[in-house]
């Protein structure tokens, strides 16, 4: 076969080739410049994101397929590619202030952040097996880089070969799935797969819709592949913990869903019991993991372990309720996870970063409006009304009762208030227990991004309509 | 109807936090002052606000009056409120409340005052905007979002083993109320919609409501308290300030009766019919077993809570004895409740901010130091026994006749309930105002205008309410009415269903004419 490509039908993905050539761009810049201007390069990086997402809202509308369907934009894309270009620039913010205090403005940094963003970009548009590997690889090879990227630090380099060796081995799963489903149904397209499944699933085809799995479950850090998390959560840089938990994950949910719906929408029995299975183990981990942590990064690790279980109640149901679910989760979750990490980063004292849960006892006495955001930001992780997070866990558990899941949703409910415990823990240590020392002042960017993320969990119940509708739209457009 | 009187009740509190929040400020004893203020005058604004409602409020029609409706959650639910005779006597409690709890924290909260009045006005937004909301979604969003403002004020100014109790407070209640939420979301994909008032016209499932029905009753029980989930309230109560346990006692306690009847009651009808026997059960053991439990404590706050307890045990029996005067009887006790456990509360509070302590055995002949508090004290102590001529006997009353009609034993064995209350009331009593005055409250003084003012309304009431029920009870009296019209059109339908499954539509009609 061969196609057409003229630049005309290049257009939809304008957005994606304008960040690659950003990313280079900013490359070459780096090189020419020298180490000095590392945070100059950062700062630009932050403009690409913006000049992306300016190419990206500018798209026609509807759906376009390119490279003969392997490439697809629709709702659901510029829906969760918004979302990853808020996450990327948000953890980039978050990283300006941190670079400089830590001594390690390298320019590569951006470039890496920018690069792993193309991956994921690519993933969120992949419509067929190839495809979504090669933005998976692209996505996580720069991820592998910015984990070790605190090059002076044991624990960082640690938690990037831990990362970079389980990934790959993950990555290996994911491709011997995507053999098998290859060799089974004799196409790796999407739309392809479904048709040649039909409601019929061979045993084959089964073997290798779970290794598939495995492979999306290990990238958004689901039971029982996030054994990596809670390690390279803590030793990653906090800026780059901050990306990890937001813009990757959405990425891989997105082609976690895209694939399970689109692909294998005869089939839902076989692999409705995987999703239910995975969710509740990642959701009662989470809840129950956490309670024994005292560094927050560790915390957050198991945190975002629950959160992903609940956001794969929404998959779960398999219906566009759900998948309209786990978009607002997924939305919702980014802007909790900036928020608390723009809280963690500003964490400091005597120019130390400090990272324990301890460290921030009575800390509504010494910055009371950083407090009283991280706690509106733990009572939304918690799922407590009127807060952002109450609506996200609203609309996965509402697709999932309608979808006749209810041991799921009683079990997930269930975990949730076992998982509010630890979140309260952390309120306690803010306000009932006295004060430790206090901390430096907030850089700018932190105060920013934490006002931003607090107020739109704060006040989303007063208008959710707009992240309402878009996510109905995106969801939409998958069935 | 010009302007949306209900939605200025319900956020004017909010916007009173807000300016506390983001205009008070200058050294810290101007924004101490400056704070009180604020907070007085914006419940006093709306209490005022509230009264309106009253006056306008046409208690002849059963139907829901003041009623707003705008666009929310792009169709699956509205931001809709309104009130009936059922939930506007909450909402005064409420509003009428909070002024007084305001006032009694004026001295006793010296520390991070600012934080304190942001956490009780936005309290007070939700509490309103509970007995209001005509949206399950809606609704719920009220009924759980009061749990962050409770843990704060628990928290944060309560005793020593506050910690403890705040987290019990909070984890109990979640995890009643995420039930209610997944049976809100059956609700919803069974009727199509989360509108109370058409929810209310909804027939919905046998299965489905017994399902519901436990889901919700999970929530409203730990709410109430009813036993055996009764544990985190007396903990509650004693560590939190004295104005939080005002609140706790008067009002946080009625949104599980509230939901009783709002919900279980007319929703699901069938299920209520068949778990009566359980409700009764279980009202019963509160009544007789707090009440023996209050003999036997220590700490003057724990034994108010746990009749506390036995009280709302009358009132879950009341409503699910789902006659006229039961369900009329647990409105009133509720309400009547509202105004004395406050009122015991506070004079927990007069005397723990002088002496600092609650034990009882620190108290004794206090009536030699303080005879105006020993009157004031004694009006709330006889109102609590439910003596005749205060508001505690209407309450009990009517609960009680209204029990007896449905199910004598049940009557007969909470009566014994009364007769313990008097014994722990006025054991209490006894201990802590009469008798020779015990060195240690030797210097004690009598209660000050402050202390007087916050008084004076709540005696009034005690012994109007007691005299003359009728306000209460006929504001609530049309959609009470309505209330049990359905209900036992539904439970005939089940009965007859019992009796005769191939011919239920004549029992119906026939219950419908005797009704």
């Amino acid at each position: 076969m061969t196609y057409d490509i003229t630049l005309q039908t290049l257009v939809p993905a304008l957005p994606e080739i304008v960040l690659a050539l950003g990313a280079m761009a900013m490359l070459m810049l780096g090189v020419g410049l020298g180490e000095r201007t590392s945070s100059v390069i950062n700062g630009l990086c932050i403009g690409v994101l913006g000049l992306v997402f300016l190419f990206l809202i500018s798209l026609p509308a509807g759906r376009h397929e390119l490279f003969g369907g392997s490439f697809v934009v629709d709702d659901y894309a510029r829906f969760l590619k918004v979302l990853v270009l808020i996450g990327a620039a948000g953890a980039l913010l978050l990283s300006l202030d941190y670079l400089t205090l830590v001594n390690q403005q390298k320019f590569e940094y951006g470039a890496l952040f920018l690069l792993s963003t193309l991956g994921m970009m690519m993933l969120i548009s992949a419509n067929d097996l190839i495809a979504a590997y090669l933005g998976l690889e692209l996505m996580s090879l720069a991820l592998y880089v910015v984990a070790a990227f605190d090059r002076s630090s044991a624990r960082s380099t640690e938690a990037g070969v831990k990362y970079f060796v389980l990934g790959a081995l993950s990555s290996g799963m994911l491709l011997y799935g995507a053999s098998l489903i290859y060799g089974f149904t004799g196409t790796v397209s999407f739309t392809g797969i479904a048709r040649a499944t039909g409601e019929e699933a061979s045993i084959g085809l089964v073997f290798g819709l779970v290794f598939l799995f495995v492979g999306f479950c290990f990238k958004i850090s689901a039971v029982p592949f996030h054994m990596w998390t809670p390690d390279v959560y803590e030793g990653a840089p906090t800026p780059v913990t901050a990306f990890f938990a937001g813009a990757p994950k959405v990425a891989a949910i997105a082609v976690f869903v895209r694939a399970t719906v689109v692909a294998f929408p005869g089939i839902t029995q076989e692999w409705q019991q995987i999703v239910v299975f995975v969710s509740i183990a990642s959701m009662a981990l989470g809840a129950f993991a956490a309670i024994g942590q005292r560094n927050i990064k560790r915390l957050m690790a198991y945190s975002s372990i629950g959160h992903m279980g609940y956001a794969l109640v929404g998959l779960a149901a398999g219906t566009a309720e759900g998948v309209q679910g786990v978009l607002v989760y997924m939305s919702i979750y980014v802007a909790m996870t900036l928020g608390t990490f723009a809280v963690i980063l500003s964490m400091r004292r005597d120019g130390q970063p400090v990272e324990t849960i301890a460290d921030l006892a009575g800390m509504s006495r010494t910055h009371p409006t950083t407090a009283f955001f991280l706690a509106m930001l733990l009572f939304s992780l918690a799922g407590i009304p009127p807060l952002a997070g109450f609506f996200a866990k609203f609309y996965v558990f509402l697709a999932a009762i309608e979808a006749g899941l209810y041991l799921l949703a009683v079990i997930g409910v269930i975990t949730s208030v076992v998982g509010a415990y630890y979140y309260l823990a952390i309120v306690k240590t803010m306000y009932f227990d006295a004060p430790a020392p206090a901390f430096e002042p907030m850089a700018g960017s932190l105060r920013f991004v934490l006002a931003v993320a607090g107020l739109i969990n704060i006040l989303f119940f007063a208008y959710p309509a707009p992240l309402l509708g878009a996510a109905t739209a995106a969801a939409k457009s998958l069935f | 109807m010009t302007w949306p009187v209900l939605s200025v009740v319900t956020f004017l509190p909010l916007f009173g936090a807000l300016f506390i929040m983001l205009a008070v400020r200058g050294n810290e004893g101007l924004a101490r002052g400056t704070a009180r203020w604020v907070a007085l005058w914006t419940t006093l604004v709306t209490f005022a606000l509230s009264l309106a409602m009253v006056w306008r409020f046409d208690a002849s029609s059963p139907e829901f009056q003041f009623v707003e409706k705008q666009p929310w959650l792009l169709g699956l639910a509205n931001y809709h409120m309104g009130v009936d005779g059922i939930s506007l006597p909450f909402v005064i409690l409420t509003t009428g409340l909070m002024p007084l709890c305001i006032l009694a924290s004026w001295t006793a909260i010296q520390t991070r005052v600012k934080e304190y009045m942001i956490a009780f006005l936005v309290l007070e937004t939700l509490m309103v905007g509970t007995f209001s909301a005509l949206d399950l979604v809606l609704f719920y969003l009220f009924f759980e979002g009061g749990l962050i403002p409770m843990f704060l004020i628990i928290g944060v100014w309560g005793g020593p083993r506050r910690v403890y109790a705040s987290f019990k407070f909070f984890l109990y209640t979640l995890l009643g109320s995420v039930l209610m939420l997944l049976a809100i979301m059956a609700m919803y994909w069974d009727a199509g919609t989360t509108d109370i008032p058409t929810l209310l016209r909804h027939g919905f499932p046998a299965t489905l409501q017994k399902w519901a029905w436990f889901a919700f009753f999970a929530s409203f029980a730990v709410k109430m308290p009813m036993w055996p989930v009764h544990t985190w309230l007396p903990d509650a109560h004693v560590e939190a300030p004295t104005a939080g346990s005002v609140i706790l006692a008067a009002i946080l306690l009625k949104m599980g009766g509230y939901g009783f009847l709002r919900f279980s009651l007319p929703m699901f009808p069938a299920a209520s019919y068949e778990f009566a026997p359980l409700i009764f059960a279980l009202s019963v053991i509160a009544i007789i077993y707090t009440s023996l439990v209050a003999l036997v404590q220590e700490d003057v706050k724990k034994l108010i809570a746990y009749s506390s307890v036995a009280h709302m045990g009358f009132v879950t029996m009341g409503i699910f004895a789902a006659t006229t005067q039961g369900v009329a009887g647990g409105i009133f006790q509720m309400i009547s409740h509202g105004i004395v456990s406050a009122a015991l509360f506070l004079c927990v509070g007069v005397v723990y901010d002088r002496m600092h302590t609650r034990e009882i055995s620190f108290y004794g002949g206090l009536v030699n130091r303080m005879p105006l508090y020993a009157a004031i004290f004694m009006v709330f102590t006889l109102a609590n026994v439910g003596l005749p001529g205060t508001s505690g006997f209407v309450g009990e009353f009517l609960a009680l006749i209204g029990t007896f009609k449905v199910h004598a034993p049940v009557a007969a064995l909470a009566t014994i309930g009364v007769i313990l209350s008097a014994a722990y009331a006025l054991w209490l009593y006894r201990k802590m105002v009469f008798g020779t005055i015990k060195p240690a409250v030797a210097g004690i003084r009598d209660i000050g205008w402050r202390e007087g003012i916050i008084f004076a309304p709540l005696v009034a009431l005690t012994i109007l309410f007691g005299v003359v029920p009728k306000p209460v009870l006929d504001m609530s009296a049309a959609s009470v009415a309505q209330l049990l019209d359905r209900y036992n059109r539904a439970v005939a339908i089940v009965k007859a269903a019992e009796v005769a499954p191939e011919a239920p539509a004549k029992d119906i009609r026939t219950v419908s004419v005797t009704r």
